[in-house]
């Protein structure tokens, strides 16, 4: 049994904003690793972490598709964060899941309407460790190594094509423990 | 060095607003107007700061006219500037005009109607001649006649009359959940729902001036007043918990339904086509104005030429916020001494170029 | 009780937050396009800053130290107005020193000392599309940034080096971001321009009456446009500052007497005191 009432932020207004600068320095410098401060017991399987960012992001003016391995969390995330849950992954703008999706399901806006497109909220294991991979492009002054584990191994290749539909494409917030780091559609990975 | 850059930006702006306050209290001789004499000898002045301010609150208004000393824009500000923080709990059913009690209504097109014509409490036959008796206080005491129909009396639409014969253009209603501006900006094209907020909202001038326009060549129309009523028309919320309509209170509004010709295209027949406005309180001014733009911008949706300002959409839906509008004329009056001395080398930097090169 | 109490921690709501939050990582992601964004009405006027206003609301924590310069100065009426607002709203520490500032909320100016990658820059924005001069319809310039179809602005640079002999815009000056954006840099002079390009600090842009909201990540490519034979040039007033003698920085012309007398004094009040010392 999930209780719901495992608490959200003690703070939240606080604590979201705590958060909020967290995921904005990631999304800022991609790759960069961030810690999430508030202190927060989510129900497994979610991480700390990850639960931030919902409670960060997500609201009942929010849609949100929740991957089945987490889905003993939902009731959670309903009480704490009231998205409008999706059945279908493509009408969806937070995906929330803990393996990397197929981005061709996923909305990735339009060419008037780049920035309507999903994000993708990725729970993985490490964040630091596992397969390294070079990126640049905005928000990095030289290239750099970024390291995660639970990323698909011809990821390169996956987020080559999600980089060539710029301005259009998905947006990706990794959270592990009580780590963030993020790669926007902008950078270029190999 | 004997400049010394000017301070005390600090100091100017507590000295400004100790001066305003002691300028809005005018002179201490003279009686301090009280926020319910405004509340309700004012109603007009009220009414279209709640229009304008997107707020029903009379209350408010009334503190708000006040505070601003009259300035309609400012009160208006007032009022949305505070609305913006108020939570929603609910959303209210859409009001049904057609129960409203009603103070006056009238109809340019029908000489009698079930219902009949009501006059009400206007301006419409007044001799525009100061009345000196008003300069005393307490000489205005005249016995009032007041009728109203009551709430329970249904009162049909001129338009639901003539749609009987299929003479006029069904209302469309489509069902969906409408937008609301002042969540998600303005986006086109933009839909009736949205066009007829920011009408409903927008500056009474502009609404005026547009529709004017249009009746002087400008996208003509070809209006009739259908009909204008005005009253108070109950609010209602149906709460998540119980299920069920609960009357939270009454609004007073004026609405305008206009008749408009229309000539028919290769798949309709000519039929009259309509022209909305629904404003707070009581205003005709506002309301057909409201009616005669709505009914403008439908000219695309309606297969008619596009080529009068009233009849384009985004110039008229991004130009009829006085908010945003006197803000944005007014920022001129902010410094912007870094611009003007880009612009300044920039000019002498040309001229003397030119001056060589001659 | 003071007139403030029960407004929330920096004014704006909780939701708004999130939605202003949501539309700034969106603009992170896409340096340069524009983010239609819910702008509410803000107890300022439009024109005095409400998009740059919501945008410091919806990123400001009790850490923070915001300095606010208009014009370059920290003691212009304005910018002393949004600095009381935060210091009442929010509680944060303000300052006047560029060094000290985690958050710089502007109008018109980029502090001339170099930010850090520790710093936002917060702009205030009343013109957010660069092709409203050339195209008022929103509907189609939106269209022609998706298209990336800015020959339009081309040609209005093109005559004016036909006509002036130079790209005649001193302020607002066009910028190409990341390659790919079009994009208004707010009314800062052209002097400013070249700071944009690979600024250490993430910039954000807000338009309150226009309701956009745009980002500049750090170390991001900023181009000013210009043509091979009319390379872009950064100028200013050609005199040493009257204070503190500088001779790089940006300087307001100030009218001494009825005899056309003139004194250039750095518009950057921080810097200028801390170049005299």
């Amino acid at each position: 049994m999930i209780d719901i009432s495992e608490p959200g932020f003690a703070d939240p207004v606080r604590d979201a904003q705590g958060c909020f600068r967290a995921v904005l320095a990631a999304m800022s410098r991609p790759g960069s690793v961030h810690p999430i401060t508030p202190a927060l017991h989510p129900p497994a399987p979610l991480h700390p972490a990850t639960a931030a960012v919902l409670l960060t992001l997500a609201d009942p003016e929010t849609t949100l598709w929740i991957d089945p391995a987490l889905s003993a969390a939902s009731p959670w995330i309903a009480f704490h964060c009231g998205a409008k849950t999706r059945a279908a992954i493509h009408d969806a703008r937070f995906v929330l899941t803990t393996k990397f999706p197929d981005i061709e399901k996923l909305d990735r806006g339009s060419d008037e309407a780049p920035e309507d497109s999903a994000t993708v909220i990725l729970q993985i294991e490490r964040l630091e460790e596992g397969p390294s991979l070079r990126l640049a492009g905005p928000g990095l002054a030289s290239p750099t190594d970024f390291r995660a584990t639970g990323l698909p191994a011809d990821f390169p290749t996956i987020w080559r094509a999600n980089h060539a539909l710029y301005p259009r494409g998905i947006d990706l917030i990794l959270c592990a423990g009580e780590k963030i780091a993020s790669l926007p559609r902008s950078v270029e990975v190999s | 060095m004997a400049y010394v850059a000017v301070k005390g930006g600090e100091a100017a702006i507590d000295n400004a607003h100790a001066w305003l306050a002691e300028e809005r209290r005018g002179d201490p001789s003279v009686a301090e107007i009280e926020v319910a004499q405004i509340e309700t000898q004012l109603g007009r002045a009220i009414d279209r700061a709640m229009g304008e301010g997107s707020l029903y609150d009379r209350k408010l208004a009334a503190l708000a006219i006040k505070q601003a000393q009259g300035d309609g824009i400012e009160a208006a500000f007032l009022l949305r500037a505070y609305r913006t923080t108020l939570p929603r709990f609910n959303h209210a059913l859409p009001i049904d005009t057609e129960t409203m009690a009603a103070r006056r209504r009238v109809s340019a097109v029908f000489k009698d109607l079930p219902g009949g014509q009501l006059l009400g409490p206007t301006y419409d036959y007044t001799h525009r001649l100061l009345d000196f008796s008003l300069a005393t206080t307490g000489a205005d005491s005249r016995e009032v006649a007041s009728e109203t129909v009551a709430a329970s009396q249904k009162m049909p639409r001129v338009h639901d009359i003539l749609g009987h014969e299929g003479l006029i253009e069904p209302d469309h209603r489509t069902g969906a959940e409408p937008g609301d501006l002042t969540r998600e900006p303005l986006s086109f094209p933009a839909g009736r729902d949205i066009r007829l907020q920011a009408l409903a909202r927008g500056d009474e001038g502009f609404l005026l001036a547009m529709g004017y326009s249009t009746q002087r060549g400008y996208g003509g129309t070809h209006p009739f007043a259908g009909e204008i009523r005005q009253g108070t028309v109950a609010v209602e919320i149906v709460p998540e918990e119980l299920g069920f309509a609960l009357d939270i209170g009454d609004i007073e509004i004026t609405e305008c339904q206009m008749v408009n010709q229309f000539a028919g295209s290769k798949t309709t027949p000519p039929q009259f086509t309509r022209g909305y406005g629904l404003v707070f309180g009581t205003s005709d001014r506002r309301a057909m104005s409201m009616a005669l733009v709505d009914r403008a911008m439908r000219a695309a949706e309606l297969g008619e030429d596009t080529n009068a300002p009233a009849q384009d959409i985004e110039f008229v839906l991004y130009h009829s916020d006085n908010i945003e509008a006197t803000g944005f004329v007014e920022h001129l009056k902010l410094p912007h001494y870094v611009d003007f001395q880009s612009e300044l080398e920039s000019i002498r930097r040309i001229r003397e170029a030119s001056a060589t090169t001659e | 009780m003071s007139a403030l109490d029960g407004y929330n921690f920096a004014y704006l709501d909780e939701q708004t937050k999130r939605m202003i939050r949501r539309a700034l990582l969106k603009a992170v992601a896409i340096p340069g396009h524009q983010i239609p964004f819910g702008s509410r009405e803000m107890p300022l006027p439009y024109g005095w800053g409400t998009g740059g206003i919501q945008v410091t609301a919806a990123i400001i924590g009790p850490a923070d130290t915001l300095k606010v310069i208009d014009q370059g100065a920290d003691d212009t009426t304005n910018a002393v107005s949004i600095r009381r607002f935060f210091a009442s709203l929010a509680g944060v520490a303000t300052t006047t020193r560029t060094a000290e500032a985690t958050i710089i909320q502007t109008r018109h100016r980029i502090p001339e000392r170099a930010l850090t990658v520790d710093q936002i820059i917060v702009y205030q924005v009343p013109q957010p599309e660069p092709l409203s001069k050339l195209q008022p319809s929103r509907a189609e310039t939106r269209r022609m940034h998706a298209l990336s179809e800015y020959g339009l602005m081309h040609v209005k640079l093109y005559e004016d080096v036909a006509r002036f002999g130079e790209i005649a815009i001193s302020y607002d000056y066009p910028v190409m971001v990341n390659h790919r954006h079009l994009m208004s840099p707010s009314p800062i002079p052209a002097f400013d321009n070249p700071k944009l390009h690979r600024m250490a600090a993430l910039q954000l842009f807000g338009a309150g009456r226009e309701k956009r909201i745009y980002a500049i990540p750090p170390h991001t490519d900023v181009k000013s446009l210009d043509f091979e034979d009319h390379p872009f040039r950064a100028s200013r007033a050609p005199h040493p500052c009257g204070i503190c003698g500088s001779n790089s920085s940006y300087l307001d012309e100030v009218v001494t007497d009825n005899e056309g007398g003139r004194l250039f004094v750095c518009s950057d009040t921080d810097y200028c005191s801390e170049n005299s010392k």
